[in-house]
């Protein structure tokens, strides 16, 4: 059996938990430059470069991965959301983007390798690639609205070269994450089905749309429903939102995307909205109680969380999703789904 | 401003379509202007062009830039980067069109939704096709496919067909999605003078039809301005070509063209003369009088260069009144002729464009109101009042809203929307406008409203209540789920609930329990101002919410106490299942097998009326025709019943609605509680299993426990299945309506299209047990017998009480290509658009009877869920209604 089935198979039994942040909880190590820059000649201070310590601090990345192992998830994922390399020229360390995205594949794969030889409770190993700090759909210069800071190949190009570090460190899935513009969501997953050409096997995907205000439409303005329909080509192991907003924000939007898609869903909220100090305080019951309703509901296939969470808000999620029935996929009609902005569809006959 | 009257609220529907406009505009090769501008690099007001046409209706926009002296790839990319930062125009998809893959791959890393690549073709052979398919599906793009093979493209229905149907295997088998793939069998310039070119109009038309039919949940566009190439410099003649031949391509199966958006004339609308030459010509008919249909059509068409029409209506006595009379006088008896010019006049003697209103109009008004609540007015006049007075408040809005003033303030304000998944709002337009006579201040959000949008809507209106209306029983559970999300987001105020399905003891077991705040079921219009009123008042509220929750807790109770045990497991059911006696009664053969799709004119359906459910709709009690002369609603019921017959002509006339539908006939037989089809007489290959449900309330002794299933034989039976529209062309009156602020006669036609279906249905059920099946060809009825069903054999509908699974449709719409034959499409929740529609199955046993499924136990879901291949979540969801 695949990776891809044997989660299918999994999520068919149970509702499955993915990672939380590993931000937030880097920064609760209160971490040094010495500790980020480890014993990298770099000219630029490294300090703040996450990534970078699945090189210089793979102890600290591996206790969280085994953190959250601990609480419950079935899937942790790579911490590599600015391993790309746009991403990495703020830092002037482009050069290490490969080796960043492997190492993180390995202490990742370690993990979960090694607790799923504990229990036999199978584990997977999600490469996660970040949206970049670059948009194809919007101009930066309001005066010049035609104008794009970068184009579609050449970010099809920083998001195969990732994805190819993940996949040879070992990751099951390649999950494109916090996706704010569509176009790059399309770019990357062009990147990947190359890559699947190039490899000759299947590289499923795991896609997840962040929304950016409360009307549920992300930064290119596309609403849940067109996103959907613009990515549903990819054939995603799983869709769904992560980031933007605590649970209890996030649930309209969960709502309407969990009967179009014909796929798992898998969201991941923050721990709710940060206080005025910047802080995610929101307890890890508060965050279960919110998950308890989703999954009440039949909403979802797998939970976890983002900026924020800890492992005791996932141990949290475990706690109420245990013997729930799961979300039952929908299988809708074939009809025509176009989308602009909004969605469009022709019903066929 | 705060009148009671709110216009052009917008449609929050999702856009869904059986024709889709592609707006042509911004297109180098069609549009001379835009290539103009291309060429001069002026893309801003290239971007206005684009903007222009969603304005008007492009529900889709063609992008082309294959011009010989341009930089094709970077006029593309520049365009198209330049729309993506206007959201009113990139709210919809774009279809990126050129003859060069170069160009098109250009745009598709520009285009950040799902768009159309225009498009690919087997010219270069099946391999380049291929590749640049798989390319498409890379991008996640749908594809229009060219009718052009190796040979060249195609012009003859035959070669149409043959093309689309190769390119359609070769994709569906390499994995391209069918409901992506959109043919385009080219539409050829008809009416140049070379003879080989007059049937390209009617080749087209066949070979949407025979497309359709041969490659399932694929789609069909066209350019439509070639067809009229040779009139070039004569649009009112190219327009009406355009309008002609699209209403016959439309109805052969073309959804989807590209087009002028804002220059499509209602088919209806166009002079007889020249649309009978255009129909001539697209059609290929024959000439008359020695000239051929070419020749008529130049013959006439310069008188039409520059056309126009005008009418001057005779002024009556009333017309001699004072202006506040006249006023008064209009909105009383609803006419709308003069209602504009009255209006202007009495702003005039006003102060202020205000004043108008609350003088004049709301004084005629109350008259209306006092007429209605002594019951002396009817809701159709009262609708007709509604009408003029909309039209009164159009004509002053633009003058009040330029001086800013602040009007009387409405009564209250109330959300009004058809939930989710349901497309009927006869019901609710009626509860609005009564409402709005009421001067209360009415937000429709129109069909199909998720909840989201209701929720949104009442808090930025900061709304005193919302209304929820829907008539198919799917609809009873999304009300639920806006009441909990009402909940759950800590709302207070009332929630109003109507419409067909709706009943005070469904609100007060499934939707009062959800929701806190006041929840009331409105059993018709007519109490809708009383509650509505209610709910905004200091002194009754209270009372009405209590006494309210008094009555549904007591039918809560009730229901609790008497509900246990009355229960037959689903076995003791089956063994009590009905015996048909197939040894009197054999089945027999219907005289056609398969499917076949069936036309009626409307006339040929009016007899077929029955017209005691039309008043119904008006809520005017009383059967046909002693309602006429009922000594209290005569007057008005005859009234209403002379627009009725008028409308009918001009449906008629003009061909406002076309009646569609298909018919079809499989060997069958019983399996337990299903009846199987299969796809010849031996019955060895299964075609499908249609579920059935069983009655399983306790019976008494000698009533059996029914299921439709009953009624087929176990052995060798046949079942039959129908489809049929009335509502065909329905968009474009009530669009036209609609700009008129026409409510009476929105509501007059949807409620007339309503019985066109129903007589079409019960006409073609006719024909089907004279003729089609045959089963009773003997049968000799009169409309009247027809109307009491005193026929043999019966033709339940999903959805209906016997057999109450809606979900139960796609899989009757699957085995008569029903959309393909009839235009019928379904919604998420199963309702069947246009509405006025019916479709069902038939049976043709004489013992066959309608009956109530009623309640059915856990038993039977589980099982029924077996049968359907879902989960029981799913199941129960499906039959709701039917649970406890």
């Amino acid at each position: 059996m695949s990776k891809a089935q044997s989660l299918r198979a999994q999520a068919a039994q149970r509702v499955l938990l993915t990672d939380g942040a590993f931000g937030t909880m880097i920064q609760s190590y209160g971490l040094t430059e010495a500790d980020y820059r480890g014993s990298y000649d770099l000219t630029d201070d490294q300090k703040g470069n996450n990534d970078l310590l699945c090189l210089t601090r793979p102890d600290v990345i591996d206790a969280i991965t085994r953190g959250y192992l601990d609480a419950g998830s079935d899937i942790v994922s790579t911490n590599t959301f600015n391993a790309n390399t746009i991403s990495q020229a703020d830092y002037n360390a482009v050069h290490l983007v490969r080796d960043i995205n492997l190492g993180a594949a390995r202490i990742a794969r370690t993990a979960a390798d090694e607790y799923e030889a504990k229990d036999g409770r199978p584990r997977f190993v999600a490469g996660a690639i970040g949206p970049t700090n670059k948009t194809l759909s919007l101009s930066p210069d309001v005066n010049d609205p035609g104008f794009r800071a970068v184009g579609f190949d050449e970010m099809k190009d920083v998001y195969a070269d990732q994805a190819r570090a993940l996949l040879d460190g070992g990751c099951d899935f390649i999950l494109i994450e916090t996706i704010f513009d569509t176009l790059n969501a399309k770019a990357a997953i062009m990147a990947v089905l190359e890559l699947e050409a190039e490899l000759g096997r299947e590289v499923p995907m795991m896609i997840s749309m962040t929304v950016t205000d409360m009307s549920g439409r992300n930064l290119s303005g596309h609403s849940v429903e067109a996103f959907w329909y613009t990515v549903r080509h990819a054939k995603p192991l799983t869709m769904g939102l992560n980031c933007a907003f605590g649970a209890d924000l996030l649930r309209p939007h969960v709502q309407a995307l969990s009967p179009l898609a014909d796929t798992l869903v898998m969201v991941y909220p923050n721990a709710g909205l940060p206080n005025d100090l910047g802080e995610y305080d929101e307890q890890p019951a508060t965050t279960g109680a919110f998950i308890a309703e989703w999954v009440a509901d039949g909403l979802v296939n797998i939970v976890g969380g983002c900026c924020g969470s800890t492992p005791a808000h996932i141990a949290a999620m475990a706690g109420v999703v245990a013997g729930k029935r799961p979300r039952a996929i929908p299988k809708p009609r074939p009809r025509l789904q176009l989308s602009g902005l909004d969605p469009m569809l022709m019903d066929a006959a | 401003m705060a009148t009671a009257f709110k216009l052009d609220e917008p449609e929050i529907a999702p856009q869904r379509a059986t024709f889709v406009n592609v707006g042509e505009r911004t297109n180098v090769t069609g549009s001379a202007a835009f290539k103009k501008l291309i060429m001069a690099g002026d893309y801003a007001a290239a971007v206005e062009v684009a903007r222009q046409q969603v304005a008007n209706g492009a529900q889709i926009i063609d992008v082309n830039m294959d011009e010989g002296l341009l930089d094709s790839e970077y006029a593309m990319t520049t365009f198209l980067k330049l729309i993506a930062a206007e959201p009113d125009i990139a709210r919809v998809p774009v279809m990126v069109d050129s003859s060069k893959w170069s160009v098109i791959e250009a745009g598709l890393k520009c285009v950040s939704g799902k768009p159309i690549v225009n498009s690919i073709s087997m010219k270069e052979g099946e391999e380049a096709f291929l590749a640049a398919a798989r390319k498409c599906r890379q991008y996640g793009a749908a594809a229009v496919v060219m009718a052009f093979d190796e040979q060249g493209q195609a012009d003859t229905a035959a070669r149409k067909l043959e093309i689309c149907a190769r390119a359609y295997d070769l994709l569906v088998a390499d994995g391209f999605a069918p409901e992506d793939i959109i043919f385009d069998p080219n539409i050829f310039a008809v009416a140049t003078g070379i003879e080989e070119h007059d049937n390209y109009g009617v080749d087209f038309i066949e070979a949407c039809a025979a497309i359709r039919s041969r490659c399932p949940h694929a789609h069909i566009s066209g350019g439509v301005s070639n067809l009229s190439f040779s009139f070039r410099g004569n649009e009112p003649v190219r327009r009406a070509m355009h309008s002609v031949f699209l209403y016959h391509a439309i109805r052969a199966g073309m959804d989807m063209g590209i087009v002028n958006a804002g220059q499509l004339d209602v088919y209806d609308t166009i002079d007889l003369e020249l649309r009978e030459a255009c129909e001539d010509v697209v059609l290929n008919r024959p000439g008359h009088g020695g000239l051929t249909p070419t020749e008529r059509l130049l013959e006439i068409a310069d008188r039409f260069k520059n056309s126009g029409a005008g009418a001057i209506k005779e002024a009556e006595e009333w017309r001699g009144w004072p202006v506040e009379k006249r006023l008064e006088h209009a909105l009383v008896k609803g006419l709308d002729a003069f209602v504009v010019d009255d209006t202007e006049e009495a702003r005039g003697l006003a102060t202020r464009p205000i004043d108008v209103i609350e003088g004049p109009l709301m004084a005629g008004m109350n008259v209306v109101g006092d007429l209605f609540g002594a019951g002396k007015m009817f809701l159709p006049q009262v609708v007709k009042s509604a009408r003029v007075m909309k039209k009164a408040v159009a004509h002053l809005l633009p003058y009040i809203e330029a001086e800013k003033s602040e009007g009387q303030a409405a009564k209250g304000k109330i959300i009004m929307a058809t939930v989710k998944g349901d497309v009927h709002d006869i019901g609710k337009n009626i509860v609005g406008v009564v409402l709005q006579c009421n001067n209360f201040e009415v937000v429709d959000l129109g069909v199909m409203v998720p909840w989201s949008t209701i929720l949104k809507a009442a808090n930025d209106h900061n709304a005193d209540m919302i209304g929820l209306s829907g008539l198919i029983t799917p609809s009873l559970d999304e009300m639920v789920t806006v009441a909990a999300e009402m909940q759950r987001s800590g709302m207070k105020m009332p929630l109003l609930i109507g419409g067909a399905t709706t009943s005070r003891v469904h609100t007060a077991l499934r939707i009062a329990p959800a929701y806190d705040g006041p929840t009331i079921h409105v059993l018709d219009a007519s109490r809708a101002v009383g509650v509505a009123g209610a709910m905004v008042s200091e002194t009754i509220r209270d009372e009405l919410v209590e006494r309210t929750a008094t009555e549904y807790e007591a039918i809560r109770v009730q229901r609790a106490g008497n509900q246990q045990s009355k229960l037959a497991t689903l076995e003791e059911a089956r063994a009590n299942a009905f015996p048909t006696d197939f040894s009197a009664h054999p089945p027999v053969r219907p005289r056609t097998i398969g499917v076949q799709p069936v036309t009626m004119s409307v006339a040929e359906l009016i007899p077929f009326i029955d017209w005691t459910p039309f008043f119904r709709a008006w809520e005017l009690a009383g059967n046909y025709p002693a309602i006429l002369t009922d000594p209290v609603v005569g007057e008005s019921a005859t009234s209403l019943f002379a627009d009725a017959q008028a409308m009918l002509a001009e449906i008629v006339k003009g061909d406002w609605l076309q009646a569609r539908g298909v018919v079809g006939f499989w060997p069958a037989r019983r399996d337990g509680d299903d009846v199987l089809l299969f796809t010849g007489d031996n019955r060895h290959e299964v075609l499908a299993r249609i579920p059935f449900l069983r009655q399983q309330v306790a019976k008494r002794a000698g009533r059996a426990n029914m299921c439709l299933a009953d009624f087929v034989h176990q052995d060798a039976d046949w079942l039959g299945g129908f489809a049929v529209t009335a509502g065909q062309g329905i968009d474009v009156q009530l669009a036209r309506f609609k700009a008129a602020h026409d409510d009476y006669n929105d509501i007059l036609l949807k409620a007339l299209a309503d019985r066109l279906a129903e007589a079409f249905a019960e006409a073609l059920h006719q024909k089907v047990r004279v003729e089609l099946w045959g089963h009773n060809p003997d049968e000799a009825l009169t409309n009247d017998d027809l109307i009491r069903e005193k026929y043999t054999g019966i033709r339940p509908a999903p959805g209906y009480p016997a057999c109450p699974d809606h979900s139960v449709k796609p899989l009757l719409f699957e085995l008569l290509d029903a959309t393909a034959h009839t235009g019928l499409t379904l919604t998420e929740s199963f309702a069947m658009l246009p509405t006025a529609a019916v479709s069902g199955f038939y049976f043709a046993h004489p013992q066959a009877e309608y009956f109530g499924v009623a309640r059915i136990g856990p038993d039977q879901v589980a099982d029924y869920a077996t049968r359907r291949g879902v989960d029981v979540a799913q199941a129960e969801a499906w039959l709701r209604p039917n649970l406890d």
